[in-house]
């Protein structure tokens, strides 16, 4: 199967996650947060802080930012960066919703993993 | 560059210093010798060092890094031997070293009583850090005893601080009454009583004949014969100049190095500043007087003129709750006349000593908020005539109606000096806020140094703020709760209950939050502030809960989770440990870990099979310990009457009896406790939120002790008598606690907040209010007390155990 076939792939609906919670999804070569806002939207980001690895998706999510449960680095769910004076990234990842089930895509999941394989 | 050679690192060399380096900073190449091995350091705040309340690294005025921005070379830890004038060079310990100008600024040393005994270890001066680490290390010994020689300033100050540290104190002092060079016998008496009322013995008139002890202090024998315990001897008799280095280089010395106007000793290279010095006569140990030489020693190394003149000197005693000053000539004389107020009820007393139609001392005690005014009329010499029937009562009844305090400070003159210690006057620090759009009193005092050494006179330099900035400055700013509201956790307390708000939302919509949905800061206090004024009709916000809350475990720096079981009061059975042991062979789990708290720590656990753990400590009896939450802990105990041959109660059954009584209890921060079965103190429950430490005749009942960010002893809440009692007594301030705190804020500092003496007269004396205090507890754990660990084995919150989905590898990658 290739990507051209399935570029977005479902993982669930959006009532499996709480309001102002998240997820984890289990990608192999890497662990994925999935985040459910208070207006309904859902993200997914790398779920691991730039500082010192924490589980992002074991943080405390507000507006569009989760609050990392080891050191407090507070990361943007948009653009995966760190909010104020600290520095770091993380990964990204697209979603959309389609008749309430998430889809994330297949495009950005590639990407990682050969970003992955190749390091 | 010349070279500039600086003996000793003391406030008066770090003020010339810094005159200099701020005028022009590439005049001299500078090193420093001291003896002491550390650089300077506001000396007159050792004292709240001392008792507590500040740390030393709060009163370090120039660090490493300040030395090195100025190019400073330091020789800190080494003696200067011997100044060569001839050859123009100074010998340290480590060698030579040639100068241009040499500054002596060898300060002053402790004068020790000549009394056998004295050389003694725990015989010490208060001088400098040295001696202050030894008193707080003696002070940790609960039962020590100390003997302050000296009722003086530095003396009172030691006592005070000892007894903040729960030391016995008695302090000897010579004369008749406390601080005879600044007060006069009555405000020596009012002194007395309030020290009295603290708990610190004061003897007058007594006279040290002998220091006891044979390898180390043991007592202390007066003259009368008398005989004093002690395992502290602390000496505050006096200090006097420390001129060996100048007599030995052959300078000018009297009492101390003798110095012109410019600060110059006898040889013109040469200059001296400080506790060393006399000038006219006058020898000099307050810091005001310091600073100004300093001023005076900068310009003239900068070839520039000034002279130093003798200032009339006021004096205020850094002891919290004790408010005395003294200007000024106040001994008595046939041609001077007294003016006296006193209010025996309220502790206060002041005295006026007018000559020729000026005001030439003063003397007050209990209320000095008016000494700045009495100061600068003794100071200028004012005509008080048309003011003399009024004039004892202060600025505010000097014609017409009484001034507000803001008033009194906006009538202040330019010239009126605020800060004495650093002597900054009224236009200093007005024209600082305005030129430099200073908005807060940490930038006020980096400025001006105003308010930056013994801190008296902050409250004029917050009020000379307010009168600058208008509304713009607010004394009393609050600290918000965090970025989302302008509000402190006092005001949301507050609103929470006179509004009846009963949500997360419904807080954010009626306060007027500024993000939609909070911070990781503001949630979890919302969260806990609703669970504790709602305990019935709040649904616990758990997406608002510590990550460790919300799953009950503790969350490890690689992502797994560490488990503690209950095991009440810290004891436990074969039956427990061996489920414990089936459960750690059946998930691999990594480490197990006896904790400080008397648990077991099983660490090391994945989340997914947290569930499972869980289900199989449950059981075995087992229920959650709640090690992850901002709750009950856990209570210690020894083993008490059951074994031990000194227990006095049932210690171990109390702490079981206590704990099961309180777990499951959210509260604002961690809440450890501990009970002992006797004074020797085997569960150390006197550095405990609460402690109880059993004695023959009942319960003593401690609490806001610490050890961890900071260390502090216990303080005693009072005595009951039953085990029923120490029940009531520790629910009540538990809930106390739980109702005021503010979120994240250990007991001790709450009771800092609050104060230990409204604490004990609620908690010890209203009998009415510790009992509603105790039935809101125990209401409120009808919805606490659900283990949440069967509950999550019963399948609640599953969604938190388990990834939503698995991804196999190849349907992402290509």
């Amino acid at each position: 199967m290739t990507m051209i076939d399935r570029p977005w792939i479902g993982i669930g609906r959006i009532e499996d996650i709480p309001q102002l919670g998240a997820r984890r999804i289990e990608a192999g070569y890497m662990t994925i947060g999935l985040f459910r806002t208070a207006g309904d939207e859902v993200f997914a980001i790398e779920d691991k802080c730039p500082h010192k690895g924490g589980p992002l998706s074991q943080g405390i999510v507000h507006d569009g930012c989760v609050t990392c449960p080891l050191h407090n680095m507070v990361i943007s769910l948009t653009t995966g960066e760190t909010q104020g004076p600290d520095e770091g990234t993380v990964r990204t990842f697209r979603t959309r919703i389609q008749d309430g089930e998430i889809q994330l895509s297949g495009e950005d999941l590639a990407a990682a993993a050969n970003a992955v394989r190749a390091a | 560059m010349q070279k500039l050679v600086v003996i000793g690192a003391g406030m008066a060399s770090g003020r010339v210093l810094e005159t200099l380096f701020e005028t022009d900073p590439s005049a001299y190449e500078v090193t420093l010798f001291n003896a002491e091995p550390r650089g300077n350091y506001n000396r007159i705040m050792l004292s709240p060092v001392l008792s507590g309340e500040k740390s030393f690294e709060e009163i370090v005025t120039h660090d490493d890094a300040w030395y090195a921005g100025n190019h400073v070379t330091c020789r800190f830890g080494e003696k200067v031997v011997s100044i060569d004038r001839e050859r123009k060079i100074v010998t340290g310990k480590n060698g030579e070293l040639a100068y241009d100008k040499l500054i002596i600024a060898t300060g002053s040393s402790p004068f020790i009583v000549p009394v056998e005994g004295r050389d003694l270890p725990g015989v010490i001066a208060y001088r400098d850090l040295d001696d202050t680490n030894t008193m707080i290390e003696v002070s940790g010994d609960r039962e020590a005893r100390a003997i302050v020689i000296g009722g003086g300033l530095l003396g009172l100050e030691a006592a005070a601080g000892l007894r903040l540290r729960g030391m016995e104190v008695t302090v000897l002092h010579l004369s008749g009454h406390l601080m005879e060079r600044q007060l006069d016998e009555a405000a020596g008496f009012l002194l007395r009583k309030d020290l009295e009322k603290r708990g610190i013995e004061v003897m007058t008139k007594a006279s040290t004949q002998k220091i006891l002890g044979t390898d180390k202090v043991e007592g202390v024998e007066l003259a009368d014969g008398t005989v004093l315990k002690a395992d502290l001897v602390v000496m505050a008799v006096g200090i006097r100049p420390s001129v060996e280095i100048a007599k030995q280089a052959g300078l000018a010395v009297n009492r101390a190095i003798a110095v012109n106007a410019q600060m110059q000793t006898s040889d013109p290279d040469i200059y001296a500043v400080g506790e060393c010095v006399e000038y006219n006569g006058t020898l000099f140990g307050l810091v005001a007087p310091l600073y100004e030489q300093a001023k005076v020693l900068a310009k003239s190394l900068l070839g520039e003129n000034d002279a130093f003149v003798v200032k009339e000197l006021s004096t205020k005693l850094k002891v919290t709750g004790c408010d005395l000053f003294s200007a000024g000539d106040f001994a008595e004389g046939e041609i001077r006349e007294d003016v006296v107020l006193r209010d025996p009820a309220l502790g206060i007393y002041k005295r006026l000593v007018i000559e020729n139609d000026r005001l030439i001392g003063a003397v007050m005690y209990g209320d000095t908020s008016d000494s700045n005014w009495f100061f600068d009329l003794i100071r200028d010499k004012t005509p008080i005539a048309e003011m003399r029937d009024t004039l004892i009562f202060g600025p505010a009844y000097q014609g017409g109606s009484p001034l507000d305090p803001m008033a009194a400070v906006a009538a202040l003159p330019d010239d009126a000096e605020i800060c004495g210690c650093n002597g900054v006057c009224k236009v200093k620090i007005t024209g600082a806020i305005t030129a430099k759009g200073l908005t807060s009193l940490d930038e006020v005092r980096a400025h001006t140094k105003a308010s930056s050494s013994c801190g008296t006179c902050t409250g004029l330099v917050e009020q000379l703020m307010s009168l600058t900035l208008g509304d713009a400055f607010d004394p009393n700013a609050v600290k918000p709760m965090c970025g989302c509201t302008a509000l402190s956790h006092d005001d949301v307390r507050r609103l929470i209950k006179a509004k009846e708000l009963k949500s997360i939302p419904e807080v954010q919509q009626e306060l007027q939050w500024s993000t939609p949905n909070g911070c990781a800061k503001c949630r979890p206090a919302l969260n806990y502030y609703l669970v504790a004024d709602w305990p019935d009709e709040y649904a616990d916000d758990y997406q608002s809960r510590f990550i460790n809350e919300r799953v009950h475990a503790n969350i490890q720096k690689d992502g797994t989770y560490s488990v503690v079981p209950r095991m009440w009061g810290g004891v436990t059975s074969s039956k427990e440990l061996r489920a414990i042991a089936d459960v750690v062979d059946k998930f691999e789990i990594p480490t197990v870990k006896v904790t400080g708290g008397q648990r077991i720590d099983m660490l090391g656990i994945r989340k997914e099979d947290l569930p499972a753990v869980w289900a199989d400590l449950g059981q075995a009896g087992f229920v959650s310990g709640q090690a992850y939450a901002k709750g009950l802990r856990t209570v210690k105990t020894c083993v008490g009457t059951d074994w031990c041959r000194f227990g006095t109660q049932d210690s171990t059954g109390l702490g079981i009896r206590i704990e099961k009584f309180m777990w499951g209890s959210w509260t604002p921060a961690k809440l450890k406790m501990a009970v002992s079965g006797c004074p020797r103190n085997c569960a150390e429950a006197t550095c405990k939120d609460i402690g109880i430490i059993c004695v023959d005749s009942g319960f003593d009942i401690h609490f806001a002790g610490a050890a961890g960010l900071d260390i502090k002893g216990t303080e005693i809440l009072g005595h009951v008598d039953t085990d029923d009692e120490v029940l009531e007594h520790v629910v009540a301030l538990a809930q106390m606690y739980r109702e005021q705190g503010h979120y994240l804020e250990r007991i001790y500092k709450w009771a800092k907040r609050i104060g230990l003496d409204e604490i004990r007269r609620q908690i010890m004396k209203d009998h009415a209010a510790r009992r509603a205090y105790y039935e809101r507890f125990v209401f409120s754990q009808k919805f606490a007390q659900i283990d949440p660990w069967s509950e999550r084995v019963s399948g609640k919150d599953k969604h938190e155990f388990q990834p939503m989905a698995e991804l196999e590898f190849a349907q992402a990658a290509e």
